[in-house]
């Protein structure tokens, strides 16, 4: 079985995750619509998740891929509670512009 | 150039290219489209590591599970029409600026870190098949793998709870 960072390089993907990252960086500042500000977060999550996993093979154990498991579940609690709560901005105002929710601007 | 390292960068490109996408078209609807691509193309690069079970699962639980979601709040909303708005200029100028000056300064931390010299070891032993990583997830991180089904439960009871329609009681 041979290594696979031999041929690519450890360095190649850790800025693949870092402009990854970025991107849902800008996604959040850039977009109104609130579900999309939530798939930006999933990108940040998932560039985080490609990461353990180079490091996971970088350094021959398992134990990266048990962190991004345990990332993917909590990731899918994050979503579903995330949706949720959008739907229940949408029932109270209309839409889910997130620059509309300003309430607790004072 | 080996055929590894095409397959590398074709698919680090699709990636980034198919994560901008998301964020850049206007249709939420495209979005969501956009993002089902780009966590396929993060499933190929699990699989370059050799990494099946996470591969798998990546695909079931993000490409199935939240995507599915999310396309069914999007056509709940009524959202597919391209009826946003945009931020003021300053704002999205920012935003850009903010991008670019970040992952500058992350790549210059990580160009100028120190540099691994020589290969990988390569152990030989294998450290990342479903049985092995089974042997793992239930003998030392057994706690944590019954608080995640604490948490799903709790997440789940909380979703009907906040999308339930509340009474009106006048």
């Amino acid at each position: 079985m041979n290594n696979i960072l031999n041929q690519i390089g450890i360095e190649n993907y850790i800025f693949l995750s870092v402009l990854l990252f970025c991107i849902g960086v800008f996604g959040v500042l850039y977009r109104r619509n609130a579900i999309i500000v939530l798939m930006s977060i999933e990108i940040m999550l998932n560039a985080v998740n490609l990461l353990f996993v180079a490091f996971s093979t970088y350094h021959q154990d398992a134990e990266g891929q048990i962190f991004v498991f345990f990332s993917m579940a909590v990731a899918a609690a994050e979503v579903a509670v995330g949706l949720a709560i959008l739907v229940s901005i949408f029932r109270n105002l209309g839409s889910i512009d997130i620059d509309n929710l300003k309430n607790l601007k004072g | 150039m080996s055929t590894i390292v095409i397959i590398f960068y074709f698919l680090a490109a699709f990636t980034l290219a198919t994560a901008f996408l998301t964020i850049y078209s206007r249709n939420p609807i495209h979005s969501a489209i956009y993002l089902v691509l780009c966590f396929f193309s993060i499933a190929g690069h699990y699989l370059l590591f050799n990494a099946q079970f996470l591969a798998l699962v990546h695909i079931i639980v993000y490409s199935g599970a939240i995507m599915v979601l999310m396309l069914f709040t999007i056509m709940l909303m009524n959202l597919n029409k391209e009826d946003e708005v945009h931020k003021p200029r300053i704002t999205r100028i920012g935003a850009l600026v903010v991008f670019l000056i970040m992952s500058v300064v992350f790549i210059t931390i990580f160009i100028n870190s120190k540099t691994i010299t020589g290969g990988y070891d390569t152990s030989g032993e294998d450290f990342q098949s479903i049985k092995v990583l089974g042997k793992v997830l239930l003998n030392e991180y057994l706690v944590p793998f019954e608080f995640i089904s604490i948490l799903l439960l709790t997440a789940m009871i909380g979703t009907v709870l906040l999308s339930k329609k509340e009474k009106k009681n006048e």
